[in-house]
């Protein structure tokens, strides 16, 4: 299994780098340079740091935004009562793209670090919130029922069938939200930012200098695939029971 | 053991559930609650549990009520209640985890169970790995565990196919037997009911009452399931049943 799996990842990259010299072979102005120009391109020195900061600022806000969702939306899948007053509430702004508030985080909280990691965390609380409660509320009664009658308190209701029967769902929709969550990390690293791959991206095409943009569009890329891999492997590690 | 007196629970709305419930059941014998479909019987075990709100009447279990002691008379729901995502061994283990018992006496005390119920092989297994007997037997491991006085069972064996049902109720009466425990359990089998009763509670449809209590003293006696007596009983509880359900009808 994990060998066709391993053949189907390089046969996907391998096709993907296919299409990409294809592109760059039919697109003759340049803005697409072939993979040999981009690893020219590349110099550890200046994508190092770069990336090291874009990975801190998603990272810092995805932990955050867990922190944030999983405790609240397990709670109100639980608590039909609390959950009748904010589930209205969060339903009401999960239609609102977050990204307009990005000018209001700046005014409160400054143009450095913070507002960036607090608009990729809101966007990504919302989408682990609503999840994580949905799956809260359809967890079996008598799951609960039992670890009862063998004398479990509240906190290990939530500990033993809670939190666990949720765990699949969660991971889901950390998967989901770390491809938004990057998309946002783009768009924050645009505005006020001398550091990060965004702001490589940028600067290098403000410089026509479309190699090094694509050693920041790769960057991210591969900022995005590794932690998809990181949630991956704990789904596989923690998950072991859904996977049979 | 058991005494319910005058027992009465309405669901919100005002849905009476059971009226005017009265039994008891001794020390060491069991009790099959059987009536039809729908009439209240686990709502019954439920409140036996402490997991509903306090009725009207009084449950007692050796005389403090029920809902005090909600926690120690372990029980097994429908479908058994096993928890995917732990293995057999974690499943066998939970009550005495949630006790803060340290893991060697875990151990000491998972082992003869395990090896007694036959799921030694399996520890490793998640449930979903399981047949539904092994299943059964794995929820029934995760009760004795915790070396209970008294086990309450909700129709432990009706998705399971006859002969491994047959053979869950004789290994249900080996343990009744000797783990000296009292059981309640709710089912709608008739010969389930006349095999491991010693005391039979025949429920009427909604609301609940009791429609006839049967005493069966060779309850769990493998030799009982093949005898005259056997067959008598249960063709009885077919006939308060059948005359009760036909009266219903419109």
């Amino acid at each position: 299994m994990t060998r066709i799996r391993f053949l189907s990842g390089i046969t996907a990259a391998l096709f993907l780098l296919f299409v990409w010299v294809f592109f760059s072979i039919i697109l003759t102005k340049g803005i697409i340079p072939s993979p040999i120009e981009v690893v020219k391109a590349f110099h550890l020195k200046t994508f190092y740091p770069h990336f090291l900061v874009s990975l801190a600022r998603v990272f810092v806000s995805l932990i955050i935004a867990i922190l944030a969702a999983v405790p609240l939306g397990l709670f109100l899948g639980q608590n039909p009562e609390w959950d009748r007053w904010i589930a209205p509430v969060i339903f009401l702004t999960y239609p609102v793209p977050k990204i307009v508030f990005l000018p209001i985080l700046f005014i409160l909280l400054g143009i450095g670090n913070i507002s960036k990691i607090a608009l990729i965390a809101l966007v990504v609380f919302y989408q682990i919130l609503v999840t994580t409660r949905d799956g809260s509320r359809s967890v079996k009664k008598p799951f609960i029922d039992a670890l009862v009658t063998l004398g479990a308190k509240p906190l290990d209701i939530y500990q033993h069938v809670i939190v666990p029967a949720c765990l699949p769902a969660i991971l889901t929709s950390l998967r989901i939200s770390i491809g938004t969550s990057v998309a946002i990390l783009f768009f924050v690293e645009s505005f006020a930012t001398q550091s990060g791959l965004g702001n490589l991206i940028l600067d290098a095409w403000g410089m026509a200098d479309y190699p090094l943009m694509f050693v920041g569009i790769i960057g991210m890329s591969l900022l995005g695939i590794s932690l998809y891999e990181i949630v991956e492997i704990m789904e596989k590690r923690l998950c072991k029971w859904a996977n049979l | 053991m058991i005494k319910v007196s005058n027992l009465q629970f309405s669901y919100p709305g005002n849905i009476a559930v059971l009226k005017d419930i009265s039994f008891s059941v001794n020390a060491g014998e069991s009790c099959a609650i059987i009536g039809p479909s729908g009439c209240g019987k686990t709502t019954l075990l439920y409140l036996i549990a402490g997991l509903l709100p306090s009725p009207k009447g009084t449950i007692r279990v050796n005389g403090t009520p029920s809902v005090n002691i909600r926690g120690n008379i372990p029980m097994i729901p429908q479908d058994y209640g096993l928890f995917p995502w732990k293995t057999v061994w974690e499943n066998v283990a939970v009550g005495l985890t949630l006790r803060h018992t340290p893991k060697q006496h875990i151990q000491e005390a998972l082992i003869p169970i395990l090896e007694e119920l036959d799921l030694l092989p399996l520890i490793s297994l998640y449930p979903s790995q399981l047949s539904g007997g092994q299943r059964q037997r794995v929820a029934i491991a995760r009760v004795l565990v915790m070396k209970p006085s008294l086990i309450l069972m909700d129709e432990p064996f009706s998705s399971l196919d006859a002969m491994t049902r047959e053979h869950l109720q004789t290994l249900m009466a080996r343990i009744w037997k000797t783990h000296h425990i009292t059981f309640i359990i709710v089912t709608h089998s008739i010969e389930e009911a006349t095999f491991l009763g010693t005391n039979i509670l025949i429920l009427s449809s909604q609301p609940a009452t009791i429609r006839a209590v049967r005493h069966n003293a060779r309850a769990g006696t493998i030799s009982y399931r093949s005898s005259e007596d056997f067959f008598h009983l249960s063709s009885e509880i077919r006939k308060i049943l059948f005359s009760r359900s036909r009266s219903n009808m419109p």
